[in-house]
């Protein structure tokens, strides 16, 4: 291979007390796709926010095609070629995909230059099998198409470096495969990609080295991902070794929740069609599907906060008259939503309020209608300790917390009050290895205990994993359900196009 | 009845909703650019005033009308610039900075009016502009006298409305401010400067502001009160909602306070006498209000709005 594209040398960012990333060396050919693995929390993005520029770095340097730059801002990086795709995309929803793209483009004679900026975006198009539609405004995208803007656009820019930073969270497996197609064929075409994940499986499938972090510094080097176990690149990730967790035979009991003949007419999100589904006690149910097929205005309903037009709910033998989060609570429905951030808990007030807020005005927590600060207290402290929330106390502001520790904590508020259904959205989305263990662990013991569980998810490993049933939804309805033991990959991905219907 | 619409309802009628526009169109179009990029001016109010009292002061000390309607706009300028300074660049709340902008503004300029003026009987006043009719085109009937025999400064704001839509729409730095406003960490990735182009867009809607006050002083009223502006530049702020941020709607919501209001005018000035003036005064505003309450409900503001930008932020 040829002199690296990118070469990081002795890479070193200090924010306040924590080193994010120690004397990190790291290189790209060009046509070489590099897999930069860790934790979350790793130093993965800090390392990628100082080589584009985001970040200035405490110590080290940076070569492009061996000559020393210096990247003080994006522009820089722009200019040495180095495009970057974030995990929250960089884009103006409001705008067309041709003006997201020429920002930033000087004009023509003072214009816009749309002609040029059409002919540039059909060039690249054709060049790696890109296509957009110039004129739709992107909200009008999907996530994918999205995503793919967001290459086009480092691409339009002249980036012979591509970093995509967890590119596959936000993707239904089938534009994975569209992805790792235009990838490789960008890297057959001579760039260099860096390809930002913890998922072991997509690193092994595409890349063809891999750099792994650890607490900011380098803990491996891959040379042959595809040749090496995922056992052993995870070890290298947690610093131990990795157990995936047993699931005991269990026998359900009679259906702790049933739908039936659900439809919703509704201004936001998908509509659902006749939905009828049932979970049993000691059972776990996944819900499979690309997103946006359903499956939040589902967990809105049996929340109870989307009252369905037609159809009934029963919880635990009791039909649903009245659809409010609390009346639904106070029958046994616990619930971790999808967006932990906006509807999971208040990200400005203390963690204790937080967790005791669907609960707040219970006898557990008030006296004589005014809150009973020294219980809400005690309840945290108490859950922070059983459930390893790494925080500072009880009064620190939620929103402070990283996303495994914060999905600890809805998970330790929910389960407090042994629940009989429990109705989870994106258990493990954005979470390392080692927390997604910890909350998968606890779906088995509450399924052991008799909780009838709701797994709504897009990782379909995890749904084949914890999953008794999976339901498959599509365009608002039930397309089919597979038994755990039936349930592939492949089926269930067909299932999610539409492509095949299963009773 | 149909004598009092036949009176107000005469050729002036249009002439005077054309005149009553033009400042409310150039404060709306100088508030949609600062919004469009993501901050909202709401010393627009004050820096109206401050810019009407130094465009007046400046032309009746020198006998220059442009050279009094070039000061207006640079102190509507430097205004802006002292919002940018305090949002953009230090990234303090739109609201409070606004309202401070507003009062600093508008004490500034009672004081220096009453320092360089002193308390006279007869308030000064200056030689204003003139309508300029435009050759041949003023001869038409109904739109001639109506549109085509005005103040040049009319004519200005006639083509700053197309002026504006093609810099926000087809310009390099239009596409830019649209961004900042929706996205800035978009166009800062992208290698757009955020805080230059806001301070840009603020700075230059400043100026827009500063041109309406001018006409207050030097074309309409041809002299300063401490009333010139009254609420005008509250009203801009409400119809850049009205207008969805547009240029376009916004000259056009610009125009159809002004028929509100100069028939509210002309029926204060007819034969409805019974009913008090001050019921008429009101008028505009309740349908500003109205208005407001049917068309904004589909509007969406510049994603950004009111949200400052830091760059090195976890």
């Amino acid at each position: 291979m040829s002199a690296p594209l990118i070469e990081m040398r002795g890479i070193t960012k200090i924010f306040g007390a924590v080193k994010a990333n120690e004397a990190v060396d790291l290189s790209v050919a060009p046509g070489e796709i590099l897999g930069l693995l860790g934790e979350n929390g790793a130093g993965k993005t800090t390392l990628m926010n100082v080589l584009f520029g985001a970040y200035a770095p405490d110590a080290g340097e940076i070569l492009v095609e061996g000559r020393p730059v210096a990247i003080h801002n994006s522009a820089d990086a722009l200019a040495a070629g180095i495009g970057m795709v974030h995990q929250h995309f960089h884009l103006a929803p409001r705008l067309t995909v041709l003006e997201n793209l020429l920002i930033g483009i000087p004009g023509r004679s003072g214009r816009i230059d749309r002609a040029g900026g059409l002919a540039r975006l059909n060039e690249i198009s054709r060049q790696y099998g890109l296509s957009l539609d110039p004129n739709l405004p992107v909200s009008a995208l999907s996530v994918g198409e999205q995503q793919r803007l967001e290459i086009v656009k480092a691409l339009f820019r002249g980036a012979k470096l591509l970093i995509l930073d967890e590119p596959t969270a936000v993707l239904a497996p089938s534009e994975v495969d569209g992805l790792f197609a235009a990838l490789r064929s960008m890297a057959a075409q001579g760039l260099g990609i860096i390809f930002i994940s913890h998922k072991l499986n997509e690193v092994r499938a595409l890349t063809h080295r891999c750099v792994v972090l650890r607490h900011g510094k380098v803990a491996g080097r891959v040379d042959h991902p595809a040749q090496t176990t995922s056992a052993a690149m995870a070890e290298l990730m947690c610093g131990h070794e990795i157990v995936p967790p047993v699931k005991e035979a269990s026998t359900p009991g009679s259906a702790v929740l049933t739908l039936d003949g659900i439809s919703t007419s509704g201004h936001t999100g998908t509509p659902l069609r006749d939905v009828s589904l049932f979970v049993r006690a000691g059972e776990i149910l996944g819900i499979a599907g690309v997103s946006g097929n359903g499956q939040r205005t589902l967990a809105d309903v049996i929340f109870g906060m989307l009252p369905p037009k037609v159809g009934t709910m029963t919880i635990a033998g009791k039909t649903i008259a009245q659809f409010s989060p609390r009346e639904l609570q106070a029958l046994g429905l616990g619930r971790i939503p999808e967006d932990r951030m906006t509807t999971g808990l208040v990200t400005n007030l203390p963690l204790a309020d937080s967790m005791v807020l669907p609960r707040i005005g219970t006898e557990a927590f008030s006296r004589k209608g005014l809150l009973n600060p020294a219980a809400i207290r005690a309840f945290a402290e108490e859950q922070i300790k059983a459930y390893d929330i790494r925080c500072p106390g009880p009064m620190v502001r939620a929103g402070a917390l990283s996303g495994g520790n914060l999905q600890k904590a809805l998970l330790a508020r929910e389960l407090a009050f042994d629940p009989k259904v429990l109705i989870v959205s994106q258990p493990t989305r954005g979470l390392d290895i080692g927390a997604a263990r910890f909350i998968h662990e606890k779906f088995l013991a509450m399924r052991a205990k008799g909780c009838g569980i709701v797994v709504i998810g897009e990782d379909l490993e995890e749904l084949l994993m914890l999953s008794d049933r999976i339901a498959v939804m599509y365009e608002g309805r039930i397309a089919g359900t597979l038994s755990g033991a039936d349930a592939t990959v492949a089926r269930l991905g067909l299932m999610m196009t539409g492509a095949e219907g299963h009773a | 009845m149909s004598a009092v619409f036949e009176q107000i309802f005469q050729v002036g009628f249009l002439a005077a909703i054309v005149r009553i526009a033009t400042p409310l169109a150039f404060a709306t179009l100088g508030e949609m650019f600062s919004e469009r990029a993501g901050v909202l001016n709401l010393g627009i109010e004050g820096i109206m005033l401050l810019s009407a009292m130094a465009g007046f002061t400046a032309t009746s000390l020198s006998g220059s009308l442009w050279l009094g309607v070039l000061v207006a706009v640079l102190v509507g300028a430097a205004m802006g610039a002292l919002h940018a300074l305090f949002t953009v660049a230090l990234g303090l709340s739109q609201h409070v900075c606004g309202i401070g902008v507003t009062l600093f503004s508008s004490g500034l300029a009672y004081f220096l009016y009453r320092l360089i003026f002193g308390q006279q009987s007869v308030p000064p006043s200056i030689d204003g502009f003139k309508p300029v009719p435009i050759p041949l085109l003023s001869g038409m009937p109904v739109l001639g006298p109506a549109v085509f025999n005005q103040f040049t400064l009319v004519y200005l704001a006639i083509m700053a409305v197309p002026l504006a839509a093609f810099v926000l729409y087809r310009t390099p730095w239009g596409l830019s401010v649209r961004m900042v406003g929706e996205n800035p960490r978009a166009a800062d990735s992208a290698g757009v400067s955020v805080i230059a182009t806001r301070f840009q867009a603020v700075i230059l809607g400043g100026a827009l502001m500063g041109l309406a006050g001018a006409f207050l002083t030097m074309a309409q009223f041809n002299a300063f009160t401490f009333g010139v502006v009254s609420g005008r530049g509250w009203v801009a702020i409400a119809l850049v909602v009205f207008g969805r941020w547009d240029p376009w709607r916004s000259a056009g919501a610009a125009l159809l306070f002004a028929f509100v209001d100069a028939l509210q005018l002309r029926m204060q000035a007819s034969g409805l006498g019974h009913i008090p003036y001050e019921a008429f005064l009101m008028l505009p505003f309740i349908f500003t209000i109205v208005a407001m309450a049917f068309m904004s409900r589909n509007a969406v503001a510049p994603s950004a709005l009111l949200k400052p930008f830091r760059r090195e932020e976890r």
